[in-house]
């Protein structure tokens, strides 16, 4: 976001920075996300693979939670069966404004190779909760996990914080 | 033991419970056999010295247009040797005993021959589905099943 | 509506200091979507009652449905983290009933990449099980290592986790020039690692009082119940299908085949079934060595193979050693291109079924470590 770029302004020798309580807002936000891993499938094992040392997924600020009560987005890795969609709409609710959805894999983004006769497969988790991100792939590989999660940290860094409902033209 | 001295041993002590031997090279070998008589006639392959069929590899449930057929492929850890055992009943009254109690691990594959086919495994001590939602309606690896519009408020396809 | 009945739980049978505990589907140790319903008693587990079917993706069905070659994809997807040992006995089956002779070098790129694939199950395996016991670098360490596999396995086939690689009657592809080097390259790294590993977590002693003595399997209930692979031999019984019925060319190597001996406690409890698995790796090494020198440098990578594949009428069942046990697919042609059944024998659906008869009696936290050593995966579960 280039925040720290500006510290070189030359207001008094530098070291002020004149900005938007909202960019720095954002500019936290996006550099901490902390997400509940729903592996569910063949992606989630690509997802272990991302998590571990070639590729750190880490660096991205991500941590790990078990409880959805703690995570700022939910990371839906694998197919979504009509056994497990309560499950994942009720770990959904119970996470805290604001939520974020990254859908990983054609499975979860619409049924992938289980579209045409999977009597059991839900085509598409964005059936039952909204997606912020998808990332395409079956499995994803790893380069688009990062790109996937560059995508929301543009997204969180982008979003109105105050007078939103003004902002977006709702009244 | 080939699968003909198996049916042999077989045939002298059950008679006319079994059926017949179909050898059709290079598909494997199987004796069908009458369903009724099904549970005797796996203890007998288990425990007799010359068969020790201690192992199932896998049972299968079979949807065949009138009849649905139950397969069984056993093996011995001891003696080396495998045979296929096939029994069929008719689709309205799909009632097979259970083999649970001779060997555990059908347990779960009889379950799930009731899940996906709707084979009845008689004495079994808790046939209920076990992959699909327990609520779920058919049994989809029927050759005339058709899927359900919605489940729980969602559509199916 | 029968069916809901039988599942309320009677909590009036219930002693009152009976708990009955959730654990699952969507659980950090449960090594995916299964749902355990617990019954404890404090501390204790006193019953166990696994709940399955949150994957479950139609694969039968699919099957149905599908031509024989486009079935391969979505039995890459049962097993996922063996992808290429999974299509083996499927080829083969269909290889068997077609009367197919698979060329020389084939049979030799297919027990290099099977024993490639096998390494990293096992890597996965015993990393997630010392997850399971609170030691988080061997996950580092075997992931590093299994990243070089992966490579290897995505220059032959174009993808890093489900291959798509087996034909029937040979392979997508051949190898590349620098195939020998590279692999033999990976053998080291793992062995190296092993070496490690070994140090680190196999005999460290706080690893070993958790695991030795826990989750005892028997031979006699592990033949009952019809478990293979690392969780048969781990209860002391030699029984590996590459030794026992050589399919392929298995019997042209020499290795042995691991089991439990009991060195820590009694015979087939979890550190048994895992310490199988890191000498397995081992062996792997071996064979792929052997099979490296013993490759032939140039032959065709195809047999003659029809263009649309019909078998004749007529069934097969076909089984191979996986890394986790014996997989089968039990195959019913009717004469036209697309079987009439598939069923597959899922090696850890038939290896999870023994988890009610062993665990319990146990502690609620060794239970997570009894199913870590079972190793299964989701997919082949539930299919
Ligand atoms: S998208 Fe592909 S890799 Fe991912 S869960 Fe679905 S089938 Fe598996």
């Amino acid at each position: 976001m280039g925040l720290l770029n500006k510290l070189d302004d030359p207001y008094d020798g530098g070291g002020i920075i004149l900005g938007k309580v909202e960019e720095l807002l954002n500019w936290g936000r996006s550099k901490s996300d902390w997400y509940l891993h729903f592996g569910l499938a063949c992606c989630a094992i690509e997802f272990m693979a991302m998590n571990a040392s070639h590729f750190d997924f880490m660096r991205f600020g991500t941590i790990p939670r078990t409880s959805p009560r703690q995570a700022d987005f939910i990371m839906v890795t694998g197919t979504v069966t009509f056994k497990m969609a309560d499950r994942i709409k009720v770990l959904y609710e119970q996470m805290a404004e604001p939520k974020y959805v990254i859908s990983v894999g054609s499975c979860s983004n619409c049924g992938g190779p289980y579209w045409e006769h999977g009597y059991h497969v839900l085509k598409g988790v964005d059936k039952i909760i909204p997606v912020d991100v998808y990332i395409p792939g079956c499995p994803p590989r790893p380069e688009a996990f990062e790109e996937g999660m560059m995508k929301l940290q543009e997204k969180i860094s982008h979003q109105a914080i105050f007078n939103k409902r003004k902002r977006l033209g709702i009244e | 033991m080939l699968p003909n001295e198996i049916f042999e041993k077989l045939r002298s002590v059950y008679s006319d419970q079994i059926i017949e031997l179909i050898e059709n090279h290079p598909s494997d070998s199987f004796i069908t056999v009458n369903a009724s008589a099904l549970f005797e006639i796996c203890h007998s392959l288990r425990d007799e010295a010359f068969f020790m069929f201690d192992y199932l590899m896998s049972l299968t449930g079979m949807d065949l247009g009138e009849n649905l057929g139950v397969v069984y492929h056993l093996y011995s850890m001891q003696l080396k040797h495998k045979i296929v055992i096939k029994a069929f009943v008719p689709k309205e009254q799909p009632k097979v005993p259970s083999v649970e109690r001779i060997w555990r691990t059908a347990d779960w594959h009889e379950r799930e021959a009731y899940d996906l086919i709707g084979v009845n495994f008689e004495g079994h001590h808790n046939l209920i589905r076990i992959l699909l939602p327990y609520d779920w309606e058919g049994y989809p690896l029927r050759k005339d099943y058709t899927a359900p519009e919605m489940y729980h408020g969602m559509k199916v396809s | 509506m029968s069916e809901k009945k039988r599942l309320d739980l009677e909590y009036s049978q219930l002693d009152s200091d009976r708990m009955r505990l959730n654990v699952g589907p969507q659980h950090p140790s449960t090594h995916g979507v299964l749902r355990l319903e617990v019954e404890i008693d404090g501390e204790i587990v006193t019953e166990v009652i696994p709940h399955l079917g949150y994957l479950h993706r139609s694969f039968e069905k699919h099957c149905e449905k599908m031509t024989y070659p486009q079935i391969i994809p979505y039995i890459d997807r049962m097993d996922y983290i063996s992808a290429m040992n999974n299509e083996w006995p499927y080829v083969m089956a269909l290889e068997k009933m077609l009367d197919i002779k698979v060329p020389e070098k084939v049979e030799y790129i297919r027990v290099i990449v099977a024993e490639l694939n096998r390494i990293a199950n096992h890597q996965i395996a015993v990393a997630t099980f010392g997850l399971d016991a609170g030691a988080f670098t061997p996950f580092l360490f075997f992931f590093r290592d299994r990243e070089y596999i992966i490579w290897i396995l995505e220059k032959l086939s174009g993808a890093r986790l489900l291959y798509n690689y087996f034909r029937v009657g040979g392979l997508a592809g051949d190898t590349y020039p620098s195939f020998k080097e590279e692999c033999l390259n990976v053998i080291e790294k793992v062995r190296k690692t092993n070496a490690e590993v070994m140090d680190l977590l196999i005999y460290n002693r706080i690893f070993i009082q958790r695991t030795a003595n826990v989750g005892i399997l028997t031979p006699e209930v592990a033949v009952n119940y019809a478990c293979s692979g690392p969780v048969l031999r781990g209860s002391g019984l030699r029984y590996d299908l590459r030794k026992d019925e050589p399919y392929s060319i298995y019997d042209r190597f020499d290795f042995e085949v691991p089991v439990g001996k009991g060195e820590v406690g009694f015979v087939g409890d979890c550190w048994d079934r895992n310490i199988v698995r890191m000498q397995e790796m081992e062996q792997s090494c071996r064979i792929i060595e052997q099979a490296l020198a013993q490759m032939p440098e140039t032959g065709d990578v195809k047999a003659n193979v029809p263009k649309r594949i019909k078998p004749p009428k007529g069934e097969v069942y076909m089984r191979t050693e996986n890394p986790k046990g014996d997989l089968g697919f039990y195959i019913v042609s009717n004469g036209t291109d697309k079987p009439e059944r598939l069923k597959a024998r899922g090696t850890s659906f038939v290896n999870l079924s023994v988890i009610p008869e062993i665990s319990k009696g146990y502690m609620f936290a060794d239970l997570i470590l009894i199913l870590g050593s079972i190793d299964i995966v989701l997919g082949e579960v539930d299919r």
